[in-house]
């Protein structure tokens, strides 16, 4: 099963080695990795994404709040939480397919970033399922390149009743 | 307060910390720690490979219970530290290892004697450190120590660049540490150890299975407290050895791949084991499926990773052993419906069940005249030293032999290689255990292969005056890996034999130390208690039975039910 983990580290080099390090040397498998500043500069916030028995998870998020630069662990999935990812498509767009090129973003709610004579580049977030609805239908038009952030996720605001 | 160097920084910060021995091996990124150095009261006991230095610090750590310091310099010094930083990584043992590393300008450009310590010592320390400014040197060097010693302790190393340690500073204040993002848990949840202490009063087939995190946490008394107050046989790992003591009736020695008939037996019986400070290693489950699978698991660990790693348990609780098994034995005294005596005779067909297995299997070997038996050279030295010498082992068959035949009944006198299992080990952990306790019997239990590893510091031991006994188990073969050969590879001997090996006799008095040699049982006392009345460095050298093995044996794959006995 699909995990996504929110990690809040100490904000300093190596310290992401240390968690990439830890994936690799004990068999764990990275989906997708993420990783930026907080609002404290002294933090930054890594999200993964791993697949696992929930053992492994269980494993996985104890192995990462052990290592003394790693402030918090959240796993998202236990809670309900929005998730996105955001991807760059360059398209080939030739005469007979650039209107439905067009179509196809404008349904998605994505954006062309980038135009050539025979190619769009098309900006599109959303989550992960998203945007593997696009690249499938883009795909037998032609896709020349992908580049995904990989997934960021945040758990929503606990309602008050 | 004036300034002073970060060298003198870092040595004054040594002796703020209680150092008073560190193990090293000088170089160029390092000339300027060594110098200040001279000017403390700190000895630097100088070593022949860094190897040799890490192990040394590791054993001083191991008998004392204090953190270990070994200073390297950059490069290969720092990686000829690996393989024993590892070695105390995988057993949990407290270290600070201090190496040079070049001048921060030159980091990065592959200068001479360079190497990324750091970056190679991630996964096999606790933490690690690359001091990149002069004003987090002092900081640096606190936290590690604290590391080293708190939760599960284990080594760290501290980088420390040439050009900065030769900078001026002005030293710091001492403040609490405080890390935000490392907070072991040290006392257990009350509802946890209620749990716990319930089902216990329930069991009717208890098993306490101790490991290393009981002598960690130097909690040997509560321990012993809890088993006798409630008459729970205990098994101990390989590194939990002396934790509770061997020759008392509730000890049924080690569990295990080379552990006893009664306690392999007795955790496949039982229908509640409770782990404390050990892991569940695979030397010690054998095939996990079949491992312990009529009992509910109570895991006690200061570590939340061990728990439910390899084996599913059933009442976890995170806390340091001691505070941890000091609530069990306070709850049990306040406990009105705890009755001990009424718990002793509830148990007793469990005990009955027990000792009726050792009366069946005790640990044995086949005695045939005047061949030497490793085993009984052991028992030999046990007897002669009354059970209080250290041992120290490197590994393989005089490893295992050490841990079955000299019954440790204190904690901290068993320092062996548990977890990386590294060959080479014995000797210079010897040295470490001799230099903190100058006036007890120190002997590493050896193998003619291994004692190879780390030979050189037999010069290390002659000059600090360490009078080590180093007893040769000497078959001519690297003997558990012919052993496996003779068991389940058809008595195929690939590069298990050892067709030149020196003559140790000789060895020894080339190094100024005293060689004996025994090559028939009745020579083995004589040779013993000579080398023990001896005040020097002596190595001893047995001829023993070279296809003996070591039994009981599980098969690796197999349930420890399955042991290959004598």
């Amino acid at each position: 099963m699909k995990h996504t983990i929110s990690v809040l580290l100490q904000n300093k080099p190596g310290v992401l080695s240390r968690v990439t390090g830890l994936f690799s040397g004990r068999g764990f498998n990275i989906e997708s990795l993420c990783v930026a500043e907080t609002l404290d500069p002294n933090v930054s916030c890594l999200t993964v994404v791993s697949r696992g028995e929930d053992t492994i998870i269980e494993q996985i998020t104890k192995q990462l709040n052990k290592l003394i630069d790693v402030i918090k662990v959240t796993e998202i999935n236990d809670k309900d939480f929005v998730e996105r990812e955001m991807v760059l498509l360059r398209v080939k767009a030739e005469a007979a397919t650039r209107a439905e090129v067009l179509r196809v973003v404008d349904i998605f709610r994505g954006k062309v970033v980038d135009v050539s004579a025979k190619s769009y580049a098309i900006e599109l977030t959303g989550s992960a399922s998203k945007i593997q609805a696009i690249i499938d239908i883009l795909r037998p038009i032609g896709i020349k390149e992908i580049i995904r952030t990989g997934i960021i996720a945040m758990p929503r605001a606990t309602k008050t009743k | 307060m004036g300034k002073i160097t970060g060298s003198q920084a870092v040595v004054r910060c040594l002796q703020e910390e209680g150092v008073k021995t560190i193990f090293g091996y000088p170089g160029g990124a390092v000339l300027d720690l060594f110098d200040a150095l001279m000017d403390s009261d700190i000895t630097n006991v100088l070593v022949r490979h860094e190897q040799g230095a890490v192990h040394a610090a590791d054993g001083f750590a191991r008998v004392t219970g204090e953190v270990g310091v070994a200073l390297l310099t950059s490069g290969p010094g720092a990686t000829n530290g690996v393989t024993g930083i590892a070695t105390a990584h995988m057993d949990s043992i407290p270290l600070v290892i201090l190496t040079g590393q070049v001048p921060r300008p030159l980091i990065g450009n592959d200068a001479f004697q360079e190497v990324d310590i750091v970056g190679i010592t991630r996964p096999c320390t606790k933490h690690n450190y690359l001091v990149s400014n002069v004003e987090d040197l002092i900081p640096t060097l606190r936290k590690a120590f604290h590391i080293a010693r708190t939760g599960r302790p284990g080594p760290v190393l501290v980088d420390l660049p040439k050009d900065l340690v030769a900078t001026k500073l002005i030293y710091p204040e001492k403040t609490p540490i405080h890390l935000s993002s490392y907070q072991p848990t040290f006392y257990p949840h009350p509802v946890q150890i209620e749990k716990a202490c319930r089902r216990i009063m329930k069991a009717a087939k208890p098993v306490l299975y101790v490991g290393g995190g009981v002598i960690l946490s130097n909690s040997s008394k509560e321990l012993t407290e809890l088993a006798e107050k409630l008459s729970i046989p205990v098994t101990m790992t390989l590194m939990g050895l002396g934790s509770y003591p061997g020759s008392q009736k509730l000890s049924m020695g080690m569990l295990g791949m080379h552990g006893t008939y009664t306690a392999n037996m007795a955790v496949a019986e039982s229908d509640l084991l409770i782990a404390v400070g050990a892991r569940f290693d695979d030397r010690v489950t054998g095939k996990l499926a079949d491992f312990a699978t009529k009992a509910d698991i109570i895991h006690i660990d200061i570590d939340p990773t061990s728990i439910s790693k390899n084996v599913r348990v059933d009442i976890p609780i995170v806390a340091d052993c001691k505070n941890a098994l000091a609530a069990m034995n306070k709850w049990f005294d306040t406990e009105s419906s705890f009755k001990p005596a009424e718990q002793g005779e509830r148990l007793k067909p469990w005990l009955t069940l027990i000792s009726e297995w050792t009366a069946k299997h005790p640990l044995a070997y086949k005695d045939n005249g005047t061949i030497i038996k490793p085993q009984y050279v052991i028992e030999t030295l046990h007897q002669l030293t009354g059970g209080q010498a250290i041992i120290t082992t490197e590994v393989g068959q005089n490893q295992m032999w050490a841990a079955q035949f000299y019954t440790f009944d204190y904690p901290r006198h068993f320092v062996t290689s548990g977890g990386l299992g590294t060959m080479g080990f014995g000797l210079p952990a010897a040295i470490g255990a001799q230099m903190a306790f100058p006036n007890r019997t120190v002997i590493d239990i050896a193998g003619d292969g291994s004692i190879q590893m780390n030979i050189q510091e037999l010069a290390t031991a002659k000059q600090y005056s360490c009078p080590v006994k180093v007893a040769i188990l000497n078959n001519g073969y690297l003997g558990m890996v012919r052993q496996w050969q003779e068991l389940f590879y058809c008595k195929r001997y690939a590069s298990t034999t050892m067709d030149v090996v020196p003559d140790f006799v000789e060895l020894a008095k080339a190094y100024g130390a005293v060689g004996l040699r025994a090559t028939t049982k009745s020579e083995v006392e004589p040779v013993i208690r000579e080398a023990l009345a001896t005040n020097n460095l002596v190595i001893m050298d047995f001829k023993i039975e070279r296809e003996e093995g070591v039994y009981p044996m599980v098969p690796a794959g197999k349930a420890n039910t399955e042991m290959l006995l004598v």
